[in-house]
């Protein structure tokens, strides 16, 4: 994989490099995972290493506008719901073809996404994160009150999308490999659209926002393009969490949820291009490591999660930075 | 629409928001003076309702309970500031998202550890616990009447606090600058222990106010916190005075939205889609009110003046 457009020929500050050794070697390790754990039982931890995957591409998303752009949105869970949703009214509706039904949700939650943070950008700071949690305090009680589609109990999907001719997403490796590839190319994507003149620019208005719109960068419209786009990935994500879980519910868009892939991100690395993968992969094992053990499993996770926050200021992939002798952010 | 039904609503709603602003003023003196987003604020209010049970049911008084768990809970809080907040001062607010969620989670974790999954029985003192009739045909809960009592009177101790204090003084430097304040020889450390301290107890006093009125379980502090911070927000970061008209704002048109959108729906459109709509649409008004009141003043209603 070539390194992506650069200004400068020397990576700069703002270059965030796939590390393509290292990505392959994860790569291959993901693709032999479910061979390794074979079909008898194996097929519950096929699915949770979906779940969290789809997590890390949820994290990832709010990565883009929470790291680069440094928009702090408490709202992110609205589009994974709006996403979630989409595919689940669809179905009801007989709609079940993936290749239409995913764009559809990813669609649908950008197209909320660019409402909200046309509203939204026009505020700062801490009123901004306040703003697009209202947003989707808004668009949670919108949910509920929607009883032709399960309000408060949520709404059962009779089976999951369609994808093409021998591939069968009800098989939980099927849809493991599906996911990890949409994962992926996400990432991948995020990389080239971070290393390219757009995510340079964005990455500059989060450092210097007065800077680049007296420079005469158009700093709104460049932060609700990346907003909007994070919305629609958030979408992706939700469309795929809906078939897996074959369920959606009012709960994929409570504040908590929000929190939660907030939390994801900063654990990971708030601007690393791995921070929400890392962030997925650390929280939700730490979950369901500690939930075998103890009903209080919550107790270690929080204790967890304050070590972290105390050592590793800057998320764990910092971690790896400083032990590689990279640059200290 | 009768007088009375508007009467009983508006006293509702005095409640409802005299409440949102026991919990609102810690959480936006934490917010303004030290600048940290503080998410375990909820769990100071559960950990006090909590104490204030457990010490009701040991010495079969309610009154006693009232005190020990405000006490109680301030101590909590202290403690809470002194060996683990503090380091977050100085971070950015996601440093501090992150820190306090984990705070609330071993708070909620702790609670359920010592008292259990189930709510806890917290009831109303026995000399409270009737109506009392207030107008020929009117009567209301005497326990609303004093909780409406316990707010005001909390209230005005805060007014003269904050505008009467030489503490209540630095506190209102340091909202309106901090730097400032700490060049001037306010002494932060003290200041902060302080007003958390002081937040935690007035969090101790609405969990004593509400324990009885909803369950005291684990989790009632985070649906309520969302709401103080919508209040804060509304009212101005860092303002007792904001988060006292903010919270009474909210507290109003929330208990109204409830009562009166159904009926106002009920003649607009057929009864079976306004019993699903209405519900929605008064959830949604105070998070409308919100995002309306950003989008004008972006820094609230009523922000500290500087």
């Amino acid at each position: 994989m070539k390194p992506a457009i650069s200004t400068s020929a020397a990576p700069s500050l703002l270059d965030h490099p796939l590390h393509a050794r290292w990505a392959a070697v994860l790569l291959l390790a993901l693709v032999a995972f479910p061979l390794l754990m074979g079909t008898n039982g194996g097929e519950f931890y096929v699915s949770l290493a979906s779940r969290i995957l789809i997590f890390a591409l949820a994290a990832s998303s709010l990565n883009l506008i929470l790291g680069y752009g440094g928009m702090l949105s408490f709202g992110h869970a609205a589009f994974v719901g709006l996403g979630a949703y989409t595919v689940a009214i669809a179905m009801q509706s007989g709609l079940t073809s993936a290749w239409i039904v995913w764009p559809l949700a990813m669609g649908v939650a950008g197209l909320g996404a660019l409402i909200v943070g046309a509203i939204s950008l026009r505020t700062q700071g801490v009123y901004f994160i306040m703003i697009t949690l209202a947003f989707a305090q808004m668009l949670y009680f919108l949910v509920v009150s929607l009883k032709t589609y399960g309000g408060e109990d949520g709404l059962s999907m009779a089976r999951r999308s369609v994808l093409a001719p021998g591939l069968d997403l009800a098989r939980e490796r099927d849809f493991y490999y599906v996911t990890l590839a949409l994962v992926t190319l996400s990432i991948w994507g995020l990389a080239r659209l971070l290393n390219a003149h757009f995510g340079h620019v964005l990455q500059a208005i989060r450092e210097n926002e007065v800077r680049m719109s007296a420079i005469g960068y158009p700093v709104y419209r460049y932060k609700l393009v990346a907003f909007t786009l994070a919305g629609a990935l958030a979408g992706l994500a939700g469309a795929l969490l809906a078939n897996l879980g074959g369920f959606v519910s009012p709960s994929l868009m409570q504040w908590s949820q929000s929190g939660m892939l907030m939390i994801m991100v900063i654990l990971g690395g708030v601007g690393y291009l791995y921070g929400g993968l890392m962030g997925a992969v650390f929280f939700l094992l730490m979950e369901e490591l500690l939930s075998t053990y103890t009903i209080h499993w919550q107790l270690g996770l929080g204790a967890v999660l304050l070590l972290v926050v105390l050592v590793a200021p800057n998320g764990l992939a910092s971690l790896f930075k400083r032990a590689r002798g990279g640059r200290h952010v | 629409m009768d007088g009375i039904l508007l009467l009983e609503q508006a006293l509702n709603g005095l409640q409802y928001g005299l409440m949102l602003f026991l919990l609102a003023a810690g959480l936006t003196l934490v917010f303004g003076v030290m600048d940290m987003i503080n998410l375990a604020h909820g769990s100071l209010y559960m950990v006090g309702a909590f104490l204030i049970a457990t010490v009701t049911q040991v010495t079969g008084s309610y009154w006693l309970g009232l005190g020990g768990g405000i006490l109680g809970a301030a101590l909590f809080g202290a403690i809470l500031e002194f060996t683990l907040l503090r380091r977050f001062y100085q971070r950015d607010h996601l440093s501090q998202v992150l820190g306090t969620f984990a705070i609330l989670l071993m708070c909620n974790e702790g609670v359920r550890l010592i008292w259990g999954d189930q709510p806890v029985a917290l009831s109303t003192p026995q000399s409270l616990s009737g109506p009392v009739q207030l107008l020929e045909g009117f009567s209301y809960s005497s326990f609303s009447l004093f909780i409406i009592g316990v707010g005001l009177l909390v209230a005005l101790l805060m007014y003269l606090l904050i505008t009467r204090t030489r503490l209540g003084m630095q506190v209102r430097a340091g909202a309106a600058n901090r730097e400032m304040a700490m060049a001037m020889g306010v002494n932060v450390s003290r200041l902060f222990t302080g007003i958390f301290a002081l937040g935690a107890a007035l969090c101790g006093v609405a969990g004593g106010m509400l324990g009885p009125m909803l369950a005291v379980q684990v989790g009632m502090g985070e649906s309520i916190l969302i709401v103080a911070f919508v209040v804060i927000v509304i009212g101005g970061i860092g303002s007792i005075r904001g988060a006292f008209l903010g919270a009474l704002i909210v507290g109003v048109i929330d208990t109204a939205g409830r009562t009166f959108m159904p009926m106002v729906f009920s003649k607009l459109m057929s009864p079976e889609a306004a019993a699903n709509a209405a519900p929605a649409v008064a959830s949604i008004l105070i998070y409308l009110l919100m995002a309306t009141v950003l989008f004008f003043k972006p820094r609230g209603l009523f922000p500290p003046q500087g």
